[in-house]
């Protein structure tokens, strides 16, 4: 279904960055394949005379991975996600970190398009198992990022951190209408892999999962398609599966202003440069949805679908007019709109950085979609950013008919690592 | 027991039809603005547990007056239903050893008449034909007689869910749990199926039936299943007493407001779809009534609220889109032969002992007849 090649790499442009030669490219064919699928998804496009899909220069290209932030946050964000939630098994807390060191060095190989381990799928000891699974073999580093978080559960007493359990990691209240399975939700570690091959966010995850076996052990995991929020103003704005425009508002890349002050944690702790994550899975009954009338619909968000211009205006990107009214003397927007339940302005000028995905689980044994979104926001502070706008959606919302919160997330993500002798989270256990 | 106080509620909007009950002695209909005056002489119905036998079989157009003794062991209703299961007049709650009347104004036509001992099923048919004078109505006033119509249909409900509301509180205050857990799946029948309506009153809807998932922390609980968990789980209602009378003064609160309020036929097509909607996230989940586990009756309730509405914009529909009328019907039938399977003596099997393919073919026929169901209101919005 969704798996299709075309969003596969668009022009194997890895295969021309010959200093950084991997051995991944030196079995080119698979890229090279995916180049030819890649072409062709873009002339279909071309003929359809659709709004071109803004990308980074090259969708096979990688993305560094040291920097002052991690990666996989106001990085434009890629088509696919594999995101995963670990308990630690060890109670150990030096055999914590020398795995969050290994998961490090894994992750600055695996996001330039290396394999895991230093000697490969094939390159290894004949009567040893590869030190890398394989199934990337050939493929482009796809714009792979991998984000890790740390969830309030790893404050507790095992490991002596509950003295720098931040406060912004404070649990999230519950909210009218969620119903969480425990099974799919929280943590005491994440990682978020997004890339524009799900093979080779799978592969990622993968890899670190085996990498970690004995020390942590996969909690739940989720895979995600289509990129529900653009982070980038290079981006056009995708659709959710309810067939609307998602993350007009969104904070992007370009905002400087807007990112500082809502997006990165300040201060002198482990988290200065760090941000904090939180992900909600939100299954959809979109048969009921699909049954809905359009005039409904809108109403309901607040945005006409074509456009997805706010209702009273012509274009995307104007700003919505709460105090407008119809000739019926009703706003155009209504009194719970979901845009204006969830406006910075009603939540004082609370921001978020929306980087969620489309998810399809299959079918739920009732001739359903199990279908939905898979939300992830990052921000500064949960406490005035997230909770209060949820709460608001929570309480107001219409859509409340139409969707479920299954699963819930919280999670510190330190600062990006600086270079090879840093790892993720090394302030934290210092 | 319903009072006088209860014909207070009756709006003067020229009701079609109106229960009355022969009991309070009461021999004038009560009033009824410009309805109709009464011909001489009811139409005896004598209702059984097995049988229902209509004294005739044709009647003059214009206004009927049936009186229904039921003289059975189960509490039964009436219905007259023009094709379609169209209801042109109904009246609930005919409890054994009783004697209601029900003032019908039919046109000339073909009709079914109905009892339905026990509330559940299709009820025991008899054809009724009405000859005499034919008057086919405008357009517009197709539409009128249909918005019309289906306020009857929302008085006569919520006139029975305000009754048995006050017998599902009584038991409740009483401590009689048996009793109490017998009477709330009835009870919420009549609130499911004409919720809609009274979804319109956002406030009061939650304070009726929120489920505890829907509350914040902090949040007061109140309504149907704070009781239903304790009747259930806590097996305790020893202190339900205030959350009994706020239940049934929100409830009044929401008849009162429920007619008084104008529908449109949008109004119609919508609540049509809005009902199959909450069978299809709430009640095949089994998240509507997950302590006692008696969806099914909020299913069925759901069901027929559904296809009162779509029925009573069935003349408009006819002239418009008479396929669709075709369609509405078949699915209708096979979303009814589908629960009809799991009903158990009175009522229904609960939600848990349903196995997943049963819950799946189910889901089935209510997809089927939502997709039909959703383009009602294009139609009448021409």
């Amino acid at each position: 279904m969704a798996e299709s090649g075309s969003q596969a790499t668009s022009d194997g442009g890895a295969r021309t960055e010959g200093e950084r030669l991997s051995r991944r490219k030196l079995f080119g064919l698979g890229a090279a394949g995916a180049a030819v699928v890649g072409a062709g998804a873009v002339a279909a496009r071309s003929l359809l005379d659709e709004p071109p899909v803004a990308h980074a220069s090259s969708t096979s290209a990688p993305v560094p991975f040291y920097g002052e932030h991690q990666a996989g946050i106001v990085t434009p964000a890629q088509d696919r996600l594999h995101f995963v939630s670990f308990d630690v098994t060890t109670g150990k807390r030096a055999e914590l970190a020398d795995l969050l060191q290994e998961w490090t060095a894994a992750a600055a190989r695996l996001t330039q398009g290396k394999e895991a381990g230093a000697f490969g799928a094939v390159g290894g000891d004949a009567e040893a198992a590869p030190d890398d699974t394989g199934e990337a073999l050939g493929l482009p580093a796809s714009g792979l990022t991998l984000t890790i978080g740390f969830g309030p559960s790893l404050f507790d007493d095992r490991f002596g951190l509950a003295a720098k359990r931040p406060a912004a990691l404070a649990d999230l209240p519950k909210f009218p209408g969620e119903q969480l399975a425990p099974e799919i939700s929280g943590g005491d570690l994440c990682v978020q892999a997004c890339a524009h091959d799900p093979q080779v966010a799978v592969h990622a995850i993968r890899n670190l999962a085996r990498i970690g076996f004995g020390r942590v052990s996969v909690k739940w995991s989720q895979l995600g398609f289509g990129r529900t929020s653009s982070t980038s103003r290079a981006q056009a704005t995708p659709r959710n599966l309810m067939g609307f425009k998602d993350g007009t508002n969104n904070l992007k890349l370009e905002d400087a202003k807007l990112l500082r002050d809502h997006l990165w944690a300040q201060g002198n702790d482990w988290m200065a440069g760090g941000t904090y994550m939180v992900t909600r899975k939100i299954r959809m009954t979109i048969e009921t949805w699909d049954r809905t009338s359009l005039a409904e619909q809108q109403a309901i968000f607040g945005r006409d679908k074509g456009e997805g211009a706010p209702l009273g205006g012509k274009a995307e990107f104007d700003t919505p007019d709460f105090a407008a009214k119809g000739p019926d003397g009703q706003p155009y927007i209504a009194s719970d709109a979901h845009i204006r339940l969830a406006h910075p302005s009603n939540h004082g000028n609370a921001h978020l950085l929306r980087r969620g995905y489309n998810y399809v689980d299959g079918s739920d044994g009732l001739g359903r979609l199990d279908a939905g979104l898979f939300f992830i926001a990052y921000q500064r502070d949960p406490r005035t950013q997230f909770v209060p706008v949820q709460m608001a959606l929570a309480k107001q919302d219409p859509l409340n008919e139409y969707i479920k919160h299954v699963s819930s997330g919280l999670f510190a993500c330190p600062p990006g690592v600086r270079d090879a002798g840093d790892y993720w989270g090394r302030a934290l256990f210092a | 027991m319903p009072s006088p106080t209860l014909r207070a509620l009756a709006p003067a909007l020229g009701a079609l039809a109106l229960a009355g009950l022969a009991a309070c002695g009461s021999g004038e209909p009560a009033a009824t603005g410009s309805a109709a005056p009464a011909k001489p002489g009811k139409i005896a119905v004598a209702a059984s547990d097995t049988e229902c036998k209509v004294a005739a079989a044709e009647v003059a157009a214009g206004t009927t007056t049936f009186a229904i003794t039921n003289g059975g062991g189960k509490v039964t209703e009436f219905y007259v239903y023009a094709p379609g299961d169209r209801v042109m007049a109904e009246v609930e709650n005919i409890v054994p050893g009783l004697t209601r009347d029900l003032i019908a104004e039919l046109p000339a036509g073909t009709y079914e008449t109905a009892c339905k001992p026990g509330m559940v099923g299709k009820g025991i048919r008899n054809p009724l034909k009405v000859t005499g004078e034919h008057r086919p109505l405008t357009k517009d006033a197709k539409l009128a007689q249909a918005t019309a119509d289906y306020k009857r249909y929302v008085k006569s409900q919520s006139e029975t869910l305000l009754v048995k509301t006050q017998e599902f509180v009584d038991a409740v205050k009483a401590g009689d749990i048996a009793k109490a857990k017998a009477l709330y799946p009835v009870s919420r029948t009549y609130w499911e199926r004409i919720e809609p309506v009274a979804e319109i009153f956002g406030d009061l809807d939650p304070a009726i039936d929120a489920r505890e998932a829907d509350l914040a922390d902090g949040e007061e609980w109140t309504g149907f299943h704070r009781i239903e968990k304790d009747l259930w789980i806590k097996k305790d209602v020893g202190k339900d007493g205030p959350i009994a009378d706020k239940l049934i003064a929100d409830v009044k609160t929401i008849v009162a407001k429920a007619n008084a309020t104008d529908l449109t036929p949008l109004n119609l097509a919508n609540g049509a779809k809005e009902l199959l909607d909450e069978v299809a996230s709430g009640k095949i989940t089994g998240e509507e009534d997950i302590w006692s586990h008696t969806d099914l009756w909020d299913f069925d309730a759901n069901l027929e609220g559904s296809k009162a509405a779509v029925q009573a914009l069935r003349p408009v529909l006819e002239e418009r889109a008479p396929d669709l009328v075709r369609t509405l019907d078949e699915k209708f039938a096979a979303a009814e032969a589908a629960l009809a399977v799991h009903q158990k003596g009175d009522g229904w099997k609960l939600h848990n002992e349903l196995t997943k393919a049963e819950l799946k073919k189910l889901s089935d026929a209510i997809n089927a007849l939502g997709e039909p169901i959703s383009g009602i209101a294009p139609i009448v919005a021409k």
